[in-house]
């Protein structure tokens, strides 16, 4: 679904964005993987190059720091100069009480999860003008939709998603970039284990389905929305949450 | 000589107007080809040409043709 495509992933060591480089790979999209530490995906890159045939090149930078990202797709240009489809997937988890909630990690949990995802559009969105084509897919999350007791921050970050999703989604429009989200609910990933037994099993009992997502749930959804299947859907707020409820 | 020749060319056919109006003195705005929207899709252009990345701070400060020139200085294309 994905030949000849050049796509970048940011926070792709582990969990959502490694599931969505490796289904991405898989469908014959070239890989621009990103993660924050050096040399932690030059094995992927290489294992995934070896096995799909593509193209799989590691960029290393902080999504937070604006002149990192730069200097991230600098080195984008010297690999490629098409750029088709940008994962904003890099984010970190914040479980606290407003109560507990300090300025530091306020800080960091936003400058990741919701101005990284500014920065990284900024310049993925001018690669994509060129072509006058592309799809950027964003991370935001149930949590970010319908708010969570002690995640004040974290569903504020993704809340704020949804917003920079459905505005640049008007703005790019007109150059055929499309913006689209997803909204995962309760996904195995690393971030999950962070939370006690009693909230693991609360979260558990509010899922209709009656069992947790898959990262790879996540990345066939991210799958459709990169491919041209998804041409004309732009501005939406796709939830995967197997009918979970907050 | 050359460079200003090709930033016109740039200008004119991302902007879709008349290379003579592409002068020192044209303003951002100041025509409606040269709306906000068409501002990004002239910073992707100028990416392009000159195979440069232009930072976020000089793609809001490119207020006019002549600006162009003086940041497009700053990343070395001479005039």
């Amino acid at each position: 679904m994905l030949e000849g495509k050049f796509a970048l992933v940011t926070g792709c060591t582990r969990g959502i964005g490694r599931a969505i480089v490796e289904t991405f790979a898989r469908n014959g999209a070239n890989i621009l993987a990103n993660g924050r530490t050096e040399g932690s995906l030059d094995d992927l890159c290489t294992g995934l190059a070896k096995e799909h045939g593509i193209t799989a090149e590691p960029v290393y930078f902080d999504v937070s720091d604006p002149a990192a990202v730069k200097s991230g797709f600098q080195k984008i240009l010297k690999i490629t100069k098409q750029l088709d489809v940008a994962v904003n997937n890099a984010g970190v988890l914040d479980n606290n009480l407003l109560g507990m909630v300090n300025p530091k990690t306020v800080q960091e949990v936003f400058a990741i999860n919701a101005f990284g995802t500014i920065y990284v559009m900024q310049y993925a969105a001018r690669l994509m003008m060129k072509q006058k084509q592309g799809s950027i897919i964003n991370l935001s999350s149930i949590v970010g939709i319908n708010g969570n007791e002690g995640q004040v921050v974290y569903s504020g970050s993704k809340a704020a998603i949804v917003g920079i999703t459905r505005s640049a989604s008007k703005e790019l429009a007109p150059a055929n970039i499309r913006v689209n989200a997803i909204a995962p609910g309760f996904i195995d990933t690393d971030m999950v284990r962070t939370l006690s037994e009693e909230k693991f099993q609360e979260r558990m009992d509010s899922i209709k389905m009656r069992r947790i997502g898959t990262p790879e749930e996540i990345a066939d959804c991210a799958l459709f929305l990169a491919s041209d299947q998804s041409r004309y859907v732009t501005g939406q707020i796709i939830g995967v949450d197997g009918g979970m409820l907050i | 000589m050359e460079n200003t020749e090709k930033l016109r060319q740039v200008f004119a056919e991302s902007l879709e107007i008349d290379k003579n109006k592409v002068v020192d003195s044209l303003e951002y705005n100041s025509i409606p080809e040269w709306d906000s929207v068409a501002h990004m899709s002239l910073v992707a252009a100028i990416d392009s040409a000159f195979d440069i990345m232009l930072d976020t701070d000089d793609v809001i400060d490119m207020s006019s043709f002549g600006e162009a020139k003086k940041i497009l200085a700053k990343y070395d294309v001479e005039f």
